[in-house]
């Protein structure tokens, strides 16, 4: 029994199967479950990948803080007209036809590569030591490469640099992002009845 | 079932990306809520992000991207967080504005 495979076909199938539930649903309470479901499988895929940090985070900001974000915007806009909002079947058929070509191409190209398909052979020799840490992407986001101190090849030698400025830039950006968004959001209650008050 | 106990390679995380990515995709183009659509784009940037974090996987290639694929996906994350807030911000400004968040009646915009 290869637990390994088995999880990530249990995860696989969640994650797939509530995404598709998420574009089936018509009520959006239930799509915001559905999408939760989704990302917290995601999560475990992560886990199985090896990528431990991202699948903390995963759950952490975007289970934890994303979607929270999400369902407060359901709730605030919870009119009984705009919970179940049905689609034109014209507009379904469209979807499918459209979806299904372009699934279709993007599994042909994930099976059309000899090296992707097969898992390298000696994968149960591969431990945890050698999976990067929290550490590691930490050191990387300062601008310190601990994974790859050294480097033959000279043209590969700039990957080496970390990510230091993407890491300000980000920073930066969602500073200024969530100050945009309160003020976007902010209340405007006073100013409409004023105006209202005088219609 | 001998899928069950091979191995599992990229190629099976890149499908199950494919078909986040799709659903992705299908919902932003179907759903009449404007909150259906952000769903849809969390969904697709969860697509990619499955990706990314298969190609940086040392169990599954011994060539992987090794910390790129995290690290990319991580940044990945935090501007879905981001976007995810402007939008909403976006969103609930529509809905006290026109009192309805139907994306087909936002078209004051139309020339």
């Amino acid at each position: 029994m290869n637990w390994h495979t088995l999880l990530f076909y249990l995860f696989a199938l969640m994650s797939c199967g509530f995404a598709i539930a998420v574009v089936v649903s018509a009520n959006v309470v239930r799509m915001a479950f559905f999408l939760i479901v989704s990302l917290a499988s995601t999560a475990g895929l992560f886990f199985l990948a090896g990528a431990h940090f991202v699948g903390a985070m995963q759950i952490m900001i975007y289970v934890g803080g994303t979607l929270v974000l999400l369902i407060f915007g359901v709730m605030l806009t919870a009119h009984a007209a705009f919970v179940s909002m049905a689609t034109k079947s014209s507009d379904w058929v469209l979807a499918a036809v459209f979806g299904g070509a372009l699934l279709g191409l993007l599994a042909l190209t994930a099976f059309s590569v000899e090296d992707w398909r097969t898992a390298r052979g000696d994968q149960a020799a591969v431990t945890s030591s050698e999976g990067e840490f929290a550490s590691s992407i930490g050191q990387a986001l300062m601008g310190m490469r601990v994974d790859r101190l050294a480097e033959d090849d000279s043209q590969l030698e700039a990957g080496m640099s970390g990510y230091l400025l993407p890491f300000e830039i980000i920073a930066i950006h969602l500073l200024v992002v969530l100050i945009g968004a309160a003020y976007l959001a902010r209340t405007k209650r006073r100013v409409r009845s004023a105006t209202e008050g005088v219609l | 079932m001998s899928f069950l106990t091979e191995p599992v390679g990229v190629s099976h995380f890149l499908l199950v990306g494919a078909v986040m990515f799709v659903c992705g995709v299908v919902c932003m183009a179907t759903k009449r809520n404007g909150l259906g659509v952000l769903m849809g784009i969390e969904l697709v940037l969860n697509g990619a992000n499955i990706n990314f974090v298969a190609f940086g996987s040392k169990y599954l290639r011994s060539e992987s991207l090794g910390l790129d694929g995290q690290l990319i996906a991580l940044f990945v994350i935090v501007l879905a967080a981001a976007e995810a807030a402007v939008a909403l911000a976006i969103a609930l400004n529509f809905y006290n504005n026109h009192a309805t968040i139907d994306v087909d009646r936002a078209d004051e915009l139309k020339g």
